[in-house]
């Protein structure tokens, strides 16, 4: 059935956003921390351990792959609703800090790329 | 006839985002494929046209929400608005390979981390450049070099005027855009083309939109794994801007 991959995804969106929101409040900020990225993980580790208790149809697996095909035109509909003329017209102090902390970033991708790659991560994680 | 052909689209505002979206990606690709020979991925051209709509809707109506400022386009609002980009998000996670996402766990945190320091040290420093000398103005402006949520949370948290927060939004808000439709021009060069490498870069720029946007363009595949490491950005954000990176502010420019 379709409908069980659709609620499927919706319970992990929903609960990862839960528990962002619960992250937030434990380290005092105003925010989610986190809540699209634990919802990731759980559809992750779930889709992982489907093929042996917990199975998935391919029926069940469309309705979570049209919403991450529906993932464009959402974003889509996402830039055309953002407040472009704050954005252009707020004077350059704020065009400057934004263009350079883009450029920054980017220069920093490449660096950052390299760490654990090649060899094992410095961490005690048993990857 | 028109009245009721309006009434009928706006009483049905997802529908009608559905079929502008629609119609929009289609001609966005036709245009790839028609005059750029698919050089310029369609999800680009229709990011920035949403974009650039957007930006004229907001000139006409003078609203914050774009192209949703219009009755007939309200649905666009709910259709681009935070669920369902983060149910779509999190959608695009099913089938990415969890090996992956460890091998590059601690690249992944370490670019969190230095991506929130260094974006508040530029914002930081452009504020200075500007001529701003209290602590709590340049913090805020350093916070919305972040995203334009850790903007107006400091911004708030510091008691910053309401100039300044509006700056940190916009600080935050042109960073956005500019993931969004930098990304594809500069990935070959930055090396954007593995999971490891993007969920860096999603720690790095940390503005979900802006990373859900760019990776879009660039190669869907790579959504989910910067899409992860983004969404902890803006926290952490939260989290280091008003505390601790305020505070070394506040030692080097005293009251």
């Amino acid at each position: 059935m379709i409908v069980y991959g659709v609620a499927l995804l919706a319970f992990c969106t929903l609960l990862g956003g839960y528990l962002g929101d619960m992250l937030g409040i434990a380290i005092g900020v105003q925010a989610n921390v986190g809540g699209v990225g634990i919802a990731m993980m759980f559809l992750i580790i779930m889709s992982n351990i489907s093929s042996k208790k917990f199975h998935l149809s391919p029926m069940s697996e469309s309705g979570i792959k049209f919403w991450s095909a529906m993932y464009i035109p959402i974003i889509v509909a996402m830039a055309a609703k953002q407040n472009m003329v704050v954005a252009l017209s707020s004077g350059w102090m704020a065009v400057v800090a934004g263009v350079l902390a883009v450029v920054v970033g980017f220069l920093m991708v490449p660096v950052l790329s390299k760490i654990g790659n090649g060899k094992k991560p410095l961490t005690g994680d048993k990857s | 006839m028109i009245d009721s052909l309006e009434a009928v689209l706006i009483k049905n505002g997802i529908l009608t985002a559905f079929l502008f979206v629609g119609v929009l990606v289609w001609f966005s690709y036709w245009f790839s494929n028609k005059f750029t020979r698919g050089h310029l991925h369609g999800s680009a051209i229709a990011i920035t046209l949403g974009l650039v709509i957007a930006y004229f809707s907001g000139l006409i109506t003078d609203g914050s929400k774009g192209i949703a400022d219009f009755p007939l386009f309200a649905g666009v609002a709910v259709l681009g608005g935070a669920m369902f980009r983060d149910f779509a998000i999190v959608a695009t996670a099913y089938g990415a390979d969890i090996d992956e996402i460890k091998h590059a766990g601690l690249a992944g945190v370490v670019s969190i981390i230095l991506g929130v320091v260094l974006s508040f040290v530029v914002g930081a420093v452009v504020a200075v450049g500007f001529g701003y000398t209290d602590a709590v103005s340049i913090s805020t402006i350093g916070a919305g070099a972040a995203t334009y949520i850790v903007g107006p949370v400091t911004g708030t948290a510091l008691g910053a005027s309401s100039e300044v927060i509006a700056l940190s939004v916009a600080a935050g808000l042109v960073k956005s855009v500019l993931v969004m439709v930098g990304t594809p021009f500069v990935a070959s060069s930055i090396g954007l083309n593995n999971p490891q490498s993007a969920m860096v870069y999603g720690g790095l720029m940390g503005t979900t939109s802006g990373v859900a946007g760019g990776l879009a363009a660039t190669d869907p595949k790579l959504v989910p794994y910067g899409a992860m490491t983004a969404t902890f950005y803006t926290g952490v954000g939260c989290l280091l801007a008003p505390s601790v990176l305020f505070l070394i502010v506040r030692v080097l420019f005293p009251d």
